[in-house]
């Protein structure tokens, strides 16, 4: 048994081998995908070892280092390197601890938005019809309101708290994910292997989920990449409106908002989270871009 | 009636009787099979003939309810294959197996070839558990593929190998009746003359019954023990492949064996030249079907939907002046 195991093994890996080296061929191509790569692997470092990292805790109060600035600056110490808050509260810690609720909003967001997305979009694509015309219906009327608009009205209503805006933020994303699934499972599923499948006597859910599904993942996966950044780009504004993560938890659109009124006196308090949200934002959706050339086969350039 | 006098008497594995399928357009109603009736004996091939557009891919998928029939019946062995719920024709899916055209789309991309060919076997309950490993690789022996061809994607194989595997992936439930529909017009002429002998192989070893469909005349007539010629969704000749290959008793049979290329140059013979399109299934010619094409057309032809009549043994042509034409010696 062991030797046919081992040939087995050596049977397969070639093609696998050939299709990752495929991938990395059309990924590395694009430069802005590469580097885009490499900042959401430091970040991703950062908020992984955040703890041993930081030189102060989050939250801990310097009450003798009130709105210092960067280290660099005039009146700067080499202990606070970004510069500390209106209460003494280390930028740079906060920063990386940041990272970290960045970071999990976007991937429990995406998670969220991606399975029911995907589960809506397939009963949608594969039954047609007039559950298709509810469904797409529906999704026509989220995606008619201002997405951050309709965030806030949920988290209104849910009540302000991170949980109920990563929620807020998944529902207003879903429909991208439910339009792309249905599109490309009305394409595949009149492909002949879902007829041979059905002679085969699968039965619809086998057909929706084993057959047809694992044919639709190249666009998903780029849509998945894209509203990682999206997430965290809105929960960091439901934060500075005041309606995602409360204070004193170090979430950088959080962090902004107790910052706003110190705009003029002292840059660095609004700066750094800012960057920080751009980086990342810009990261991700470079590294997507790179994930879309080299997945779609659509898009692929030849 | 004259079509039952003429008839063996061994019950037949399948019989179809008047079946149609129509699909209902914005602007009218395409009748892809328009009353058609034939019977496929245990352990026979039959070959299913036709131009494109005539209806012999519907008329194979409909049987399977691939496609949903709109009417008449289709027997197989004493149940009527078109009444059966979902639940029920999925029972009968084991007992009824098809082969597709096109190897490319047929298989799945993202499964292993020893997945698709498990996908059968699951959803049957066949060959559980260590049964499996050894009866997917049989399966791939006996189409001449190798055991270790199990781990591999689709997409690693020539046109011939997928179709092999194809025929394999049809063969695991251990089918009664198999629709294979064109299964090598798709492939190079070099590969089709392998996968065809494979089946013949298979049918003799297995004691399959085939529907065979193809456009390829010369295909049928190496391969199958009858042949059903359609023209636009209805039957225009069906018999013995012997007797409708030596003595074709309807213009239309006679004007595809015409356009088969025969090897020998010396050999003449007289062509119908079938000239422009198949009409439009939305709007056929009343009467026969084929009198806007056909060389012998009289305005009777237009008159009656010309009835399935004898000419010899299982031998049953659809034209109205196949005696006078006989007699004449014009066909």
């Amino acid at each position: 048994m062991a030797d046919t195991t081992a040939a087995e093994d050596v049977v397969i890996d070639p093609s696998r081998a050939r299709r990752l080296s495929e991938f990395w061929y059309y990924f590395s191509e694009n430069r802005g995908a590469v580097i885009g790569l490499v900042v959401f692997i430091i970040l991703v470092l950062a908020a992984v070892l955040a703890p041993l990292i930081t030189p102060h805790a989050p939250a801990m109060q310097y009450r003798d280092a009130v709105l210092l600035p960067p280290a660099w600056e005039a009146n700067g110490r080499a202990a606070y390197l970004l510069g500390t808050d209106a209460v003494g509260r280390d930028i740079f810690s906060r920063l990386l601890y940041g990272a970290q609720f960045s970071l999990f909003i976007g991937v429990v967001v995406t998670l969220l938005a991606l399975v029911g997305g995907i589960v809506v979009g397939v009963i949608a694509g594969y039954f047609g019809g007039w559950i298709d015309t509810l469904i797409m219906r529906l999704m026509d009327i989220i995606l008619a309101f201002p997405s951050l608009l309709l965030a806030l009205v949920l988290v209104a209503v849910l009540g302000p708290g991170l949980t109920n805006a990563m929620i807020a933020i998944a529902l207003v994303l879903q429909p991208h994910f439910v339009r792309l699934t249905r599109a490309a499972v009305m394409a595949e599923k009149n492909r002949e292997y879902v007829v041979a499948a059905r002679v085969a006597g699968a039965g619809s859910w086998r057909l929706m989920f084993r057959t047809i599904l694992p044919n639709c993942m190249a666009p998903l996966i780029v849509q998945a990449t894209l509203s990682f950044s999206n997430a965290i780009l809105d929960a960091a504004a439901l934060g500075f409106l005041g309606m995602g993560a409360q204070p004193p938890t170090p979430e950088w659109g959080t962090m902004l908002a107790e910052a706003r009124e110190f705009i003029l006196r002292a840059w660095w308090v609004v700066t750094f989270p800012g960057l920080a949200i751009l980086i990342t934002v810009l990261a991700i959706n470079l590294m997507g871009d790179g994930l879309r050339d080299a997945l779609d086969p659509k898009l692929k350039r030849s | 009636m004259s079509t039952l006098a003429h008839t063996s008497s061994e019950a037949p594995l399948l019989s179809v009787k008047n079946l149609e399928t129509y699909f209902p357009l914005s602007h009218g109603t395409v009748r892809a099979v328009d009353g058609v009736s034939f019977e496929v004996r245990r352990g026979t091939i039959v070959g299913l003939v036709g131009e494109s557009g005539s209806g012999k891919t519907t008329l194979g998928r409909s049987i399977l309810r691939l496609v949903e029939p709109t009417g008449g019946e289709a027997r197989f062995e004493d149940k009527d294959l078109l009444t059966l719920s979902p639940r029920e024709m999925r029972a009968y899916r084991r007992r009824l197996q098809i082969i597709f055209q096109d190897p490319y789309s047929s298989l799945n991309p993202r499964m292993r070839v020893g997945a698709i060919l498990a996908e059968a076997l699951d959803t049957h309950g066949l060959a559980k558990g260590s049964a499996r490993a050894p009866r997917i690789a049989e399966l791939l022996t006996r189409v001449g593929l190798s055991p270790e061809h199990a781990k591999r994607f689709p997409h690693e194989f020539s046109g011939g190998q997928r179709q092999r595997i194809g025929i394999a992936r049809a063969l695991a439930v251990e089918p009664e009746l198999i629709v294979a529909d064109e299964p090598v017009s798709a492939l190079d002429v070099s590969v089709q003359a392998q996968i065809l002998n494979l089946m013949q192989e298979l049918q003799k070893e297995f004691g399959l019954t085939m529907l065979f469909v193809a456009h390829d005349l010369s295909v049928v007539e190496y391969l199958c023990d009858e042949v059903v010629v359609m023209y636009l969704g209805r039957i225009m000749e069906r018999g013995p492949s012997a007797q409708v290959y030596s003595r074709p008793r309807h213009p239309y049979t006679k004007a595809l064996l015409a356009t088969a290329p025969i090897p020998d140059p010396t050999v003449k013979r007289e062509r119908i030249i079938l000239k422009g399109d198949i009409p439009s299934p939305l709007d056929p010619p009343s009467g026969c079907v084929f009198r806007t094409r056909c060389p012998y057309a009289a305005p009777i032809c237009a008159e009656n939907r010309p009835p399935d009549e004898a000419v010899g043994l299982d031998h049953f042509v659809a034209c109205v002046r196949k005696d006078e034409l006989a007699t004449s010696g014009e066909l």
